[in-house]
């Protein structure tokens, strides 16, 4: 497996395309990632939860539920920031083999489908007090629930694969024709809606935003970005782990069976 | 050229032979339509009202049940690997492999189609309509789900996983297929919905051979 050649003898030097493309030498840089990301992270949500709790005003229609806000729509940017993140891994898999783009893209899937969740569950406890539903056949929402199914289904399609290697080609195939299919989803979906439904219940464009709800937005929406890039980075170290681990397993087996 | 007929005949005269798989497709489809009136009533104005989604969702259902044919005996049997050393790209076998699981397992849905018509109270012109929408649309089911087999084909239970992959993906077909016969949508929407379901139709079937071809490689490595 080439994800367990970690013993690098460092015969000949690195270019950086290597050292990134290497698992065993993500291992050693990732490293000194992990504690910044998380403590930027924390900074983010710090400052980004005290304005939306403390320090912006209630809607004047909405009243207090327009803090859901901060929550929700940093998840729904991100149920299609990680899809983006995936068919880019998917493209570096099956262009240029690279051992990385793989653990990436399987560390991404549930990532992506628990932001999605995040996204759909806050927009039902949004929806029931304004729209006074949980679920509405909206376009938006509809092509959002369509996305989480496709999360749902590359998951567990990486975990009906044996062989991960494998797996890993065939998944990227799939993530890049879900990747094209898209723009046609979101584009049925508000025709459908448009054909079925009067009126949409989206407010009508969300037009000029003051900057007081807009600010803490903004931090919430890179707090989570950066919370997205800190468990993709401990996710994608553990998974190598694992791949090593399972390596070990395997070779010891196979000197029990020798002996 | 004659490897590409002498692939679509063989695929065809498998299926013929295997009667009891065709008809067991064509019985699935239709009992769809049977066991929907148990389910909502027999109220025949609300079943003409909802025939035509009845109808998409028995051809979707049935579609995604023949899925797992149209690779797997080839898989297991080794023809696949023997393919690949054939004079005519993998990409070109697979399409003529998907025109003949289109002929052999979506023009009998459509084909049975008039029994669901009579028993779901369809007026004439929606009958027609449906059988229309059902030949631009179902090209498409076929694309996509021809993808979908392919990348479980190395999978033992690939056939339970590739609808779950390929229901999302699926949706348009859906929303234009039964858009392109509603009667309430007006005339413009419709032609629309007809156009565009001929136009996934069409790009689908051109690009999943490259895509399922790919996957079928991928599976063998």
């Amino acid at each position: 497996m080439s994800s367990d050649t970690a013993k690098s003898t460092t015969a000949k030097p690195m270019n950086w395309f290597d050292r990134l493309a290497h698992p065993g030498q993500f291992l050693i840089w990732s490293r000194y990632f992990v504690w910044p990301l998380a403590i930027i992270a924390t900074a983010l949500f710090a400052v980004g939860l005290w304005y939306a709790f403390f320090n912006s005003p209630e809607d004047y229609q909405m009243g207090d539920t327009v803090r859901i806000m901060y929550v929700h729509v940093p998840n729904a940017w991100l149920s299609q920031f990680v899809y983006v993140a995936m068919a880019i891994s998917a493209v570096g898999t099956l262009v240029w083999r690279h051992p990385l783009a793989d653990v990436s893209m399987k560390a991404a899937a549930p990532l992506g489908a628990a932001f999605t969740a995040m996204a759909l569950f806050t927009g039902a406890l949004w929806g029931r007090p304004t729209w006074g539903t949980f679920w509405e056949w909206d376009g938006r929402m509809t092509s959002t629930l369509v996305l989480f199914l496709m999360y749902l289904g590359l998951v567990v399609l990486w975990r009906s694969f044996d062989d991960q290697l494998r797996a890993a080609k065939l998944i990227a195939v799939l993530t890049l024709v879900g990747a094209i299919n898209i723009p046609v989803i979101k584009f049925s979906v508000d025709w459908w809606n448009t054909l079925h439904q009067p009126a949409s219940v989206m407010r009508a464009g969300g037009p000029t935003m003051p900057s007081s709800i807009l600010i803490p937005l903004i931090v919430m929406t890179f707090a989570f970005t950066f919370l997205f890039a800190l468990l993709q980075v401990i996710s994608m170290r553990t998974e190598i782990l694992r791949r090593r681990v399972r390596a070990l397993e395997r070779k010891s087996a196979l000197e029990g069976i020798s002996q | 050229m004659s490897a590409f007929f002498a692939i679509l005949t063989r695929d065809i005269k498998l299926t013929a032979r295997s009667f009891g798989d065709l008809l067991t497709l064509i019985l699935f489809f239709v009992m769809i339509g049977v066991i929907v009136p148990f389910a909502i009533g027999p109220d025949k104005t609300l079943l003409a009202r909802l025939a035509p989604g009845i109808v998409w969702i028995a051809a979707f259902l049935s579609s995604l049940l023949a899925l797992d044919r149209l690779f797997r005996a080839d898989m297991e049997d080794g023809s696949l690997l023997a393919f690949r050393h054939a004079t005519i790209s993998l990409e070109t076998i697979t399409f003529a492999k998907l025109i003949a699981h289109w002929l052999s397992s979506a023009l009998p849905l459509i084909v049975a189609t008039p029994v669901l018509a009579v028993m779901l109270n369809m007026d004439m012109t929606v009958f027609w309509r449906t059988i229309y929408s059902l030949i631009l649309g179902t090209p498409a089911l076929t694309a996509f789900g021809a993808v979908g087999a392919a990348i479980t084909v190395s999978l033992r239970r690939g056939g339970l996983i590739a609808p779950v992959l390929i229901l999302p993906l699926s949706v348009p077909i859906l929303i234009f297929g039964v858009s392109a016969i509603s009667a309430n949508a007006g005339p413009n929407a419709e032609t629309a919905a007809q156009l565009f379901l001929a136009g996934i139709s069409i790009v689908s079937f051109v690009f999943a051979p490259f895509a399922a071809a790919l996957a079928l490689k991928l599976s063998q490595e």
